[in-house]
């Protein structure tokens, strides 16, 4: 005969009021196998903690129910308490009599029937129980950072220094991300590369963090505590253990004439090319698509085309015919950081639903420019060394229309999400545009100014009063060229007037999407994303930098547009949960994980198809003789969620849940 | 169902059967002016917002507001050329074009003698050439115009014009079957449902 | 290649050019227009902006006709028309309440089978035959396409993917010999149905137009809506009051440019019957005949 203890709690009058809880502790008291049944008001606080220890030891109690709130709000307490008295926490189970039942009726007497109903299935429940113990998984204290902007750079710099090791993945030749172009950031208008590159540099040197530069994640194993990553490390076409970065090389390139990825199109630079003079590392990389010596491969011409910077390589350090290489490396935990992308407003997209701004002439005017292009012309380092200069005749522009909210909230576009750090920058570039061009006009053309952060909105004053930038609030609906001046037609909307501006320049303030790619680096790791591609947060208040694959945490812009400080604040606290992690040798989990009977399974493998978390693999059963019997479905407890959908699926009944069992749900249905 | 509340004021209006004018002009045309974020692309790109007192973006805030009597009395939604360049840019497909319909038609059927009096010439004149004819008859329509509008000596230049190009028809030429036309007249205007 | 068609009431007035060039193209070009038997107006704008149901119904019932008439596509060579009719079209569709209730009104069976074609549409699928019938190309002659708003707009109606940046007309205006020019303001309204209550508005709105086209160095403004021609046609005097100077721009039907090319005489294209002189293009069509040139002279200018 069972004997179990039954604790109902007042909370205070939470379930009082409705419930009377005397009765029910009564009622339940004379169940057969209730050894124990008591009511207190605070069963939670210290007294009634107290209760439940007192009566598991002169009870000899196997099992307890406490019938009290919900179990996300209490359980792990009780299960503590009645493991710290000697009973296996997994033995303890919560009836919900608050907001399954006081909280949402009105009639004292139904409720306290309900009340009573409600333990007395949890009691028939927990006579199946059975005791179960912790999961432990080795754990590989080791992380790796995808992506190295600001995000990432911060999140290994922090593990680093937390005494763990980091491989970090970056896709393009250097690392630094969008933040190396900018030229300075709100809202202190320090130079962005000043604050950046010091980073960068420490990044290189630490001995903690391995850097792969020009190299992708290909493949993802295993689960927290235990990945596998494969890494492709795309070919450079130079030996970086040979080369010192002199730069020889790319002073000899025949063709110096490719639009610059870091300077958005507005520069160039040669075939074999370093991004930018702070690239880190600093190891140029050869674009063959644009080099003559392999587009005269391509074409199969036998002559070698080119060779000029082998022959200016006073170290050999040029490899012709590096191929992609690969690399695994064992981890614990992965961090995503992989950044974002600017909309482009031209008339090719790579989805249908983000076509658009054929009104805006689909970006063909070479005058409309995006916000990043600004940053590089406002840049020291930039391809007009800092000066405004427009891109079609270098003119300096008097008149600059500045236009947020382009793609972002336009729900017609397929954005309808606000980019949030638009307003800010387009704040920041009026003011660099007047710090620059005294006698320029800046208008700006807005739907609503979003300046919530310190010092956030007394910055964008500051571009309204002593920038003097004329801030027009509504969108422009229609631009074109007509001989030397950009047409804006737009309106003032608090005045009503409608407004055409002869603009010198335009500035669109285009919306944050995430990375091209993000679909499937999120497939790679079995984390979610929204419809946008931005990957979805575990919760959004509670749980906003771990994704819903245990081990896998998500920082920066590529889970939704944000600004550095959020982004730098974000990729810490990824790494506050990495280095916490990795603070024990072994990871403790909670043993209510799925279980498949090999002598059941028959291996249709439906478990595999719904489970969420790629938590199923398969086993060979083999007689003596090594002959194949069949092969069965087996969960990976490392993996699973316990979220029990296999269960539900599982056709032979072969797959349980453990806690919450066929028999377990069984006998609760059956008391009712 | 919009959500736009009523603001009060002086100027609210509640149509007779009490609903706010929000609730009327989304019944009426299945959009929800609860939708407009009042961005002004609609008037920033209105070949006559300069024309207008109250540009579409602020025609459909008054919406928002529940101002009947001030819409009603406004002459900015006749100045609607339905080009729907509004509808086809605007970032929340609202369709203001057809919120403007919306509004001219309750103006029309519910306080006609606030309608300027071109304007109110030119639709009777143009329906009841329809009405009449089944067809346009321009040189009628013309004669109509004027009369009703007091506009007669507006254009008299283009007149000898037009019929020296052989442009104005001095016949009607109408439909055979007019009785049709009467039916839709009858059930669509009139509220005379023939099922 | 047979059709339905459904000239509106403008063809028969101020569009009278507009109509008989269509019918003298359709000879060469091979397409017979059936005229919709007892069709009615569409009610244009002061249908739908009194009344719209009243605006739905009037073209719904000139639909059913056509569908009775077992025609599966109709030609609607008046933009407004075209828009008329296509809305109704879209809006019966897409409700089918609405459908029902017309259905009732219109007092017979009526399926909504009958797709809508604007002489654009049309005219660019046959792109490949005018080009090749072309007897006078017109080379040399510069036009701006002007599309106006009823053809392009609503795209959900009209279903033109570019409507902010569309090139039908500028492919047909290719196949005749003749060079588009690229402008701005192709897109513009041009005051519409404000021509009697509202003119000054129309003198403003085309000045901006024409303006426009001929700072893109057009010879001729291309259209395929009779109101936008009578608006630029007629008032094209006024307008050049306020301008820097007088306009002189011949307003053509988009069937008068392909009839030109065609070979077809000026009087069967109406050419005589614009306020403006359309000399400045007539010249284009000069240059290209020779006395050897074969031409496409329409035997009959009226069938419908």
């Amino acid at each position: 005969m069972a004997r179990i203890g039954v604790f109902v709690c007042h909370c205070g009058e939470n379930i009082g009021r409705t419930v009377d809880c005397a009765r029910v502790a009564q009622a339940l008291g004379e169940l057969p196998g209730v050894a124990h049944a008591a009511d207190y008001k605070y069963m939670c606080s210290d007294p009634g903690q107290a209760l439940v220890k007192q009566a598991i030891v002169e009870k000899k109690l196997d099992g307890v129910v406490v019938a009290a709130c919900s179990p996300h709000m209490h359980e792990k307490t009780f299960r503590r308490t009645v493991s710290s008295a000697g009973l296996n926490p997994f033995l303890c189970e919560m009836a919900n009599i608050r907001e399954h039942c006081s909280w949402i009726h009105e009639d004292c007497e139904a409720a306290t029937v309900k009340a009573t109903d409600l333990a007395r299935f949890m009691i028939e429940k927990v006579k199946h129980n059975v005791p179960l113990q912790p999961i432990r998984i080795p754990i590989t204290r080791r992380a790796l950072v995808i992506g190295a902007g600001i995000s990432g750079i911060q999140a290994a710099l922090d593990i680093a220094d937390g005494g763990r090791d980091v491989v970090l993945v970056e896709k393009e030749p250097s690392i630094g991300g969008h933040m190396s172009q900018l030229s300075e950031t709100f809202p202190t208008l320090d130079c962005s590369q000043c604050i950046l590159t010091p980073r960068m540099v420490e990044v290189y040197q630490h001995p903690r963090i391995k850097l792969y530069s020009y190299s992708e994640v290909d493949a993802v194993e295993g689960y927290i505590g235990s990945f596998t990553v494969r890494i492709r490390r795309k070919a450079r076409s130079v030996d970086e253990s040979k080369c010192n970065g002199c730069g020889e090389c790319q002073k000899v390139c025949p063709n110096r004439k490719i639009p610059s990825e870091f300077d958005v199109g507005l520069g160039k630079r040669s075939a074999i090319y370093v991004p930018f003079p702070q690239a880190v590392p600093n190891i140029p990389v050869i674009d063959r698509e644009n080099c003559a010596l392999y587009k005269g491969r391509a074409r199969g011409a036998k002559k070698q085309a080119c060779g000029r910077c082998a022959e200016a390589c006073g170290r050999q350090a040029i490899d012709y015919d590096q191929q992609d290489s690969f690399v695994t490396e064992k981890v614990g935990a992965i961090i995503v950081a992989t950044g974002y992308q600017l909309y482009s407003i031209g008339k090719q997209q790579e989805a249908e639903n983000l076509k658009g701004y054929g009104e805006y002439g689909y970006g063909r005017i070479p005058d409309v420019i995006d916000g990043l292009q600004f940053e590089r012309l406002a840049s020291a380092s930039g391809p007009t060394s800092g000066k405004i200069l427009r891109p079609s005749d270098g003119k300096e522009p008097k008149t600059i229309a500045f236009l947020q909210c382009i793609g972002s909230r336009d729900p017609a576009k397929g954005m309808e999400y606000c980019s949030k750090i638009c307003c800010m920058y387009v704040a920041k570039h009026t003011m660099l545009y007047h710090h620059k061009v005294h006698d320029g006009k800046a208008v700006v053309f807005y739907m609503d100014i979003r300046a919530a952060g310190k010092g956030y909105d007394e910055f964008a004053r500051r571009a309204i009063e002593e920038s003097h930038a004329l801030y027009l609030r509504g969108r422009v609906s229609k631009m074109y060229r007509e001989g030397d001046v950009i047409k804006v037609f737009g309106v003032d909307t608090l005045s009503g007037e409608p407004v055409v501006i002869d603009a010198d320049m335009v500035v669109l303030a285009t919306a944050m999407r995430p990375q091209p790619g993000i679909e499937a680096l999120a497939q790679k790791l079995s984390i979610s994303y929204d419809g946008h591609g931005f990957i979805n947060e575990a919760h959004p208040k509670l749980r906003p930098v771990e994704t819903n694959t245990a081990g896998v945490f998500v920082a920066g812009a590529c889970q939704s547009p944000r600004d550095i400080p959020d982004s730098v604040a974000m990729a810490s606290a990824t790494a506050s949960k990495v280095l916490g992690l990795f603070s024990a040798e072994e990871l403790e989990r909670e043993p209510l994980v799925a279980h498949i009977d090999p002598a059941l399974c028959v291996g249709c493998f439906h478990c595999e198809r719904v489970c969420a978390y790629g938590a199923i693999e398969h086993k060979e059963i083999r007689d003596k003789n090594d002959n194949l019997i069949k092969i069965v479905a087996e969960v990976n407890s490392g993996v699973c969620q316990g979220c029990g959908t296999c269960q539900a699926t599982c056709p032979s009944k072969a797959d349980e849940l453990e806690g919450f069992t066929d028999q377990q749900i069984y006998a609760e249905i059956n008391a009712f | 169902m919009t959500s736009s509340q009523s603001v009060s004021s002086p100027e609210n209006g509640r149509n007779s059967s009490g609903d706010s004018l929000a609730h009327e002009i989304h019944n009426l045309t299945g959009v929800d002016p609860a939708r407009c974020y009042q961005c002004g692309k609609c008037t920033a790109g209105c070949p006559m917002a300069n024309e207008m007192a109250v540009g579409p973006h602020a025609m459909i805030r008054l919406i928002q507001l529940d101002r009947r009597d001030r819409l009603m009395r406004d002459e900015s939604k006749w100045l609607c050329l339905t080009c729907e360049t509004c509808t086809s840019r605007c970032p929340n497909e609202i369709d203001p074009a057809r919120l403007i319909d919306g509004l001219r038609e309750i103006a029309f059927r519910d306080h006609r003698e606030k309608t300027p009096a071109r304007i109110r010439a030119f639709h009777e004149s143009f329906l009841n050439q329809i009405r009449m004819f089944g067809r346009m008859y321009e040189l009628g329509l013309v004669i109509w115009y004027k009369t009703k509008s007091g506009a007669l000596f507006d254009d008299v230049a283009t007149a000898p014009g037009l019929i020296t190009r052989g442009k104005l028809n001095f016949l009607p030429h109408g439909n055979q079957d007019i009785a049709s036309i009467r039916r839709i007249f009858e059930a669509c205007v009139e509220g005379k449902d023939h099922k | 290649m047979k059709i339905g068609f459904f000239p509106g009431c403008s063809l028969h007035g101020t569009g009278k050019e507009y109509g008989e060039s269509l019918q003298a193209i359709t000879v060469p070009l091979g397409i017979e227009l059936a005229e919709i038997r007892d069709w009615a107006c569409c009610g244009a704008t002061s249908a739908h902006a009194t009344n719209h149901l009243l605006g739905i119904a009037l073209p719904a019932r000139t639909l059913a006709q056509a569908e009775e008439e077992k025609h599966g596509e109709v030609l609607a060579p008046c933009a407004a028309c075209y828009s008329r009719l296509a809305a109704a079209r879209d809006e019966i569709a897409h409700d089918p309440t609405l459908a029902q209730r017309v259905n009732g009104i219109l007092g017979k069976p009526f399926a909504n089978s009958v797709a809508v074609l604007n002489i654009v549409d049309l005219l660019v699928k046959m792109a490949p035959v005018i080009k090749q019938k072309t007897t006078h190309p017109l080379t040399g002659m510069k036009v701006a396409s002007y599309y106006g708003c009823l053809l392009v707009r609503p795209p959900k109606v009209t279903n033109c993917a570019e409507f902010e940046s569309p090139q039908v007309m500028e492919e047909v205006v290719r196949a005749t010999g003749a060079t588009p020019v690229e402008w701005p303001k192709k897109l513009d309204c041009c005051g519409g149905g404000f021509s009697l209550s509202r003119s000054a508005s129309v003198v403003r709105l085309g000045r901006e137009i024409l303006e426009n086209a001929r700072s893109a160095g057009a010879d001729v403004l291309l259209v395929a809506c009779p109101m936008c021609q009578s608006n630029l046609d007629m008032r094209q005097q006024a307008m050049s009051r306020r301008s820097t100077k007088p306009f002189d721009m011949p307003i053509l039907y988009i069937t008068q440019l392909v009839g030109m090319a065609l070979g077809c005489d000026s009087k069967s294209l109406g050419l005589g019957r614009h306020f403006v002189s359309t000399a400045p293009a007539t010249k284009f069509m000069a240059a290209a005949s020779t006395p050897a040139a074969h031409t496409n002279q329409p035997t009959a200018t009226k069938e419908a």
